[in-house]
């Protein structure tokens, strides 16, 4: 009962306090307005190389813009213990670390799949791209993979936000590495074989292409090969990240460096 | 006249000194736009036309000169605040407005490193060589570009002074702006009412000049038009920024966070 608490309940708290952007002042410019903005570029951008169709971008780049909430939100309720000096009492209880760590990463899978959509449905409609109907459903269970996916890097990202102490830094440098290697703009097909090699093992690029098969007319049984693929990557970061976390939160122990700013 | 030029010189080195130690600005304006500029180069590289590859490659240089004053300009007032520096700035005999231009200025100059690593970068990985026709008015234009851009980005910090998360207006106008500016898509692609918002902001005319100048064309109408345009965005700062001071001494609102 205790670890269920810690994981829900905990985790949500932990979201509402460290993730400082829920205030609409800042979630609705940064959630909602620049991922459409970033949709219309590259789709503008396509037109303009004769490259690829509208469906094409706002597909690749509503996934991708989950990585914003998913990684930085990670970061923050992590790391952010950090900036409020909190991180050594969290860490001195007896907690599960799992359900501490993993519980805080719920409401990052949340957002990132609400902004997900959000982009997606606002883009269609001002682009003009029609997705069917029946796309929806499997879209939904999709991107939440994708975004679930994309929180296990956030992780990872998470725990070397332990470590170093400029995370925005190190937050937007996973999002231009997803932006050119997970397919969002460029199809896998058209990349050099070492980025498309690199694509394979980074979370969102399965989901890119699963969802463009989706509105392209393919149901989720053709896609679910992919979409596997994709929660087997998120389960490899998340992994890692879980370990990382453990590895330095010792390590920090013994360096005295978990609060030294 | 000598003094304020002192003071506009002086301003402008400490801050750009500021800026460069700061890892946020000194990494993230040079490796995050060529994220974008490397994007756009595998896009604009699949329709094979050399000639694209040049036009996103002279953008994607001068992108993050507008990248480098969206964020931080629309911050900067709140850092001053932060900072606890605000009230002396205001305090100071030297006019606000003056206080305020070499400090954008200073933020969009950070820009240009953006650029040389972009060029750099286009170069050596794809192989994208942007002539550049008449070197001296493709100095002007850059230049011209960078001022604009600052202008910019003064109008945007004291139009956001009673926005306590400024930054985030800042991070949202970042991809607009590469949008309409024309860096990376003609402006002739969008609909009309938004190119009248496109014509509506320098950075436009001084991609434009730089652009004709690469070219061998005459840049001297779009350079023109970015002084003009710049040289209101200025006044509108300048007027706004006595409009905003005297409200906050009246509401007392100046260092509240």
């Amino acid at each position: 009962m205790t670890t269920l608490r810690i994981f829900f309940v905990g985790g949500l708290i932990s979201f509402r306090a460290l993730f400082g952007w829920l205030s609409p002042w800042i979630y609705i410019p940064t959630m909602f307005v620049a991922p459409v903005f970033q949709v219309l570029l590259f789709a503008y951008l396509g037109r303009s190389a004769g490259v690829g169709s509208d469906a094409f971008y706002l597909v690749g780049n509503a996934v991708q813009y989950c990585a914003v909430p998913c990684v930085f939100a990670m970061a923050n309720t992590v790391a952010g213990e950090r900036q409020t000096q909190t991180l050594g009492i969290v860490l001195a209880t007896p907690a599960p670390r799992l359900a501490l760590f993993v519980g805080r990463s719920l409401p990052v899978i949340v957002n990132g799949w609400l902004v997900s959509m959000v982009c997606l449905i606002v883009g269609s409609l001002i682009l003009g791209v029609a997705i069917p109907v029946a796309a929806w459903e499997p879209l939904v269970l999709t991107m939440a993979i994708g975004a679930a996916s994309c929180t296990g890097l956030g992780l990872v990202a998470a725990a070397i936000g332990l470590r170093v102490r400029e995370t925005a830094v190190l937050s937007n440098i996973v999002f231009g590495l997803l932006l050119v290697f997970s397919g969002a703009n460029v199809a896998t097909s058209a990349m050099p074989d070492w980025m498309a090699a690199v694509s394979t093992w980074l979370p969102l690029s399965h989901t890119i292409t699963a969802a463009r098969d989706i509105v392209a007319g393919a149901d989720f049984g053709n896609v679910s090969g992919l979409v596997l693929r994709e929660a087997g990557v998120g389960l490899l970061y998340a992994a890692v990240g879980l370990a990382a976390l453990r590895l330095l939160e010792t390590s920090s122990r013994r360096t005295a460096s978990l609060e030294r700013m | 006249m000598t003094r304020t030029l002192r003071m506009l010189a002086v301003t402008w080195w400490l801050q750009l000194k500021l800026l460069t130690v700061s890892a946020f600005t000194g990494v993230l304006e040079i490796v995050y736009p060529l994220f974008f500029a490397t994007t756009a180069f595998l896009v604009y590289r699949q329709n094979g036309d050399p000639a694209a590859l040049v036009y996103a490659g002279l953008g994607s240089a001068v992108m993050g000169t507008w990248s480098a004053i969206a964020t931080t300009a629309s911050s900067a007032l709140q850092f001053a605040r932060w900072q606890g520096i605000l009230e002396l700035l205001v305090a100071a005999p030297t006019p606000f407005a003056l206080v305020l231009v070499p400090i954008t200025t200073a933020m969009a100059t950070t820009g240009l490193y953006s650029l040389v690593a972009t060029l750099v970068w286009g170069r050596v990985l794809f192989g994208i060589e942007v002539p550049v026709a008449d070197p001296l008015l493709f100095a002007a234009g850059l230049l011209m570009t960078v001022l604009a851009i600052a202008m910019f980005g003064f109008l945007l910090s004291v139009a956001v002074a009673r926005y306590r998360t400024a930054w985030a207006i800042g991070n949202m106008l970042e991809y607009p702006g590469w949008l309409l500016c024309g860096f990376l898509v003609p402006l002739a692609l969008f609909p009309t009412w938004v190119q009248w918002v496109s014509w509506a902001l320098p950075p436009t005319w001084g991609m434009d000049a730089m652009r004709a100048a690469s070219a061998g064309e005459s840049p001297w109408f779009d350079l023109a038009v970015c002084v003009a345009l710049a040289t209101v965005y200025a006044s509108v700062a300048a007027l706004l920024s006595g409009v905003v001071l005297r409200s906050a001494r009246r509401h007392a609102t100046l260092s509240l966070t």
